[in-house]
């Protein structure tokens, strides 16, 4: 395991002592914390391993809550329920993944963003399963009170966040990646050496939303109420997008740190200009993007090289 | 008499289609960019039309001569400014970009108009055209050869001037043009303007017939992506066979398995011709 990785998961642990000092607020924001943690490491597989732009998180992030808050109307426990979201997820994307990641570039983009299209009209319009537009309520699940709630909450989404930084090192380590990385620098010769990029590629789409659903679900369960513009929001594909641009692309602990990052200059935004909280998440999207291209990862690297001049 | 309505409407909406799909074509043939921000030009220009006809009551057809230059001039700066900086960066970079110049556009129009939807209705109406029991709006019959207008426009432009040559030649290959003398970063400039420009001259048609609201700006998008890859990227009578099938799917849809799954029906139409067609109907690269 590089020293990164390592870095990774020792910051993954340390999140979770939060509820030791925070209050409920810190409890929701390290909720969030973990599920914006989950959707930019998971985003980060098939984006920055495999270098595809996919914008289909939002629409993985949406079935699974769907698919976590229908089964929990009717009963299921919340570990299956969320399991499920997670496991559907995952072979949907595959099955997809398989069709969809022939194209590439601008097609792929634009392939991924109009699976959210799809998935929220098919849920707008199934109206007798998901209530359609009128949204999806969601039954509580524990009476416990509203601190025990909160924490326990917080510890699923945790749970969930250990588990992608878990997979994601996996990952890294294994053929798969080795692969992924080698369709990144070249698809046509990877394929030509024997590389079954297909199966690859299909194997790290469905790792990528298997997560992305079962976070999905537990935000189902979490709010109670989820409706198809909520879950199916073209922000949720592009925010992780952005986090990992802010860490630096492909370097899973950039992408983390990017994502908490980006949690804090959200809130801050929404704290002070609510009513032009996206136009100044668009600034804050355009100004990256064209002084700092490479995240915040760069600057260390370039810190460094930076130094020994000096000396 | 129900099919030849839907046929009439559907042509109707299919050149209107193809007027909001053909600036987009343009700025991701030439530039290889997926212009977001597409959408909510399309929006500002309706926002144009509606404010000159409410305060000055300048009527929405000379609002098409105001609203070309403004827009050219707004997307000319625009990619001087900012796109071009990362014009060479990989598909993700530039389509990011977009996304947040859309996110600042879209809140400031919201944060200036409000959410609410307006019409701008005519005084006195122009009433409709029936023939035997096709009945169409004569306002919508305008608005549909105003559309067909700017687009021929934009294929004489293309075919016959300098600078159309010299974005065509560009879009087939940027490096054989940079050697033939052709300043690039000038055209790339000048093609973003002229998408720019279709969008608000798009924008002012559909205030005529669409209510307007800051918020249907990604429903015009998601037409744009489904028009162009329907009809193949970047050619003019590509996006002209795009814009009328989607519009005859939507309405033949619409007519058999109701108005609710169009929408979903025209998506998966655009992933299957990604799949299977990806060229499009008309497609051939870089021809035009």
């Amino acid at each position: 395991m590089t020293r990164s990785n390592f870095i990774l998961l020792a910051l993954v642990a340390v999140i979770a002592a939060l509820p030791m000092f925070g209050g409920s607020y810190a409890l929701r924001l390290g909720t969030i914390a973990c599920m914006y943690g989950i959707l930019a490491l998971s985003w980060n597989v098939v984006g920055g391993l495999a270098g595809y732009p996919s914008f289909a998180t939002a629409a993985f992030f949406g079935f699974g809550a769907y698919t976590a808050g229908v089964l929990l109307g009717k009963g299921v426990p919340l570990v299956v329920a969320v399991a499920a979201a997670g496991g559907a997820s995952f072979a949907l994307a595959c099955l997809l993944g398989a069709a969809l990641l022939r194209l590439r570039g601008h097609y792929f983009a634009i392939a991924s963003l109009s699976l959210i299209e799809v998935f929220r009209e098919l849920v707008n319009n199934a109206t007798d399963l998901t209530g359609g537009g009128m949204g999806l309520n969601i039954p509580l699940t524990s009476t416990a009170g509203v601190m025990a709630d909160a924490t326990f909450y917080f510890y699923v989404m945790w749970g969930l966040l250990l588990g992608t930084a878990s997979m994601v090192v996996v990952v890294a380590g294994s053929k798969l990646g080795f692969g992924l990385a080698c369709i990144r620098q070249n698809e046509t010769a990877a394929n030509m050496i024997g590389l079954n990029t297909t199966l690859y590629k299909s194997v790290a789409f469905g790792l990528s939303a298997c997560f992305v659903g079962a976070a999905g679900g537990v935000y189902a369960a979490w709010v109670h109420y989820i409706d198809p513009s909520d879950v199916f929001d073209i922000l949720y594909s592009v925010k992780p997008i952005v986090m990992a641009l802010i860490g630096g692309l492909g370097s899973p602990l950039g992408v983390l740190i990017g994502a908490f990052v980006y949690l804090g200059l959200e809130e801050v935004v929404w704290r002070n200009y609510i009513q032009i909280h996206s136009g100044v998440l668009g600034v804050l999207i355009v100004v990256l993007l064209l002084f700092l291209p490479n995240g915040l990862m760069s600057l260390r690297s370039r810190l460094l090289a930076w130094r020994p001049k000096r000396v | 008499m129900l099919a030849a309505q839907v046929l009439i409407n559907a042509l109707v909406l299919g050149c209107l289609y193809a007027c909001i799909a053909i600036g987009f074509s343009l700025v991701w043939g030439v530039l290889n960019v997926i212009n977001l921000i597409h959408g909510s030009f399309i929006v500002l220009g309706a926002y144009l039309a509606w404010g000159l006809y409410q305060s000055l009551h300048i009527s929405p057809w000379y609002a098409l001569g105001i609203a070309a230059p403004a827009f050219f001039v707004l997307g000319y700066v625009i990619q001087r400014l900012i796109l071009n900086r990362v014009i060479t960066a990989p598909v993700l970079v530039t389509l990011t970009l977009t996304f947040g110049l859309d996110l600042i556009l879209n809140n400031a129009m919201i944060y200036y108009f409000k959410a609410d939807y307006r019409k701008l209705t005519l005084t006195p109406p122009m009433g409709s055209v029936s023939l035997f029991d096709v009945v169409v709006p004569i306002d919508r019959l305008i608005a549909t050869a105003s559309a067909l207008a700017l687009t021929g426009i934009l294929y004489l432009i293309l075919r016959r001037l300098r600078v159309g040559r010299a974005i065509i030649a560009v879009r087939l290959d940027r490096d054989a043009a940079r050697l033939m003398g052709v300043d690039v970063n000038s055209i790339y400039a000048i093609a973003f303007g002229l998408g720019a420009a279709l969008a608000g001259c798009a924008g002012v048609l559909m205030a005529l017939i669409f209510p307007i609201s800051p918020l249907t700006s990604t429903a015009y998008l998601g037409k744009a992506f489904v028009v162009c890859v329907l009809g193949g990227l970047g050619s003019v009578s590509g996006a002209l066979a795009g814009g009328i099938l989607l519009a005859l799917i939507e309405g033949i849809g619409s007519a058999l398995i109701g108005p609710a799954h169009a929408t979903t029906l025209s998506f998966a139409l655009l992933i299957v011709f990604l799949i299977v067609r990806p060229q499009g109907l008309l497609g051939r690269k870089g021809f035009e």
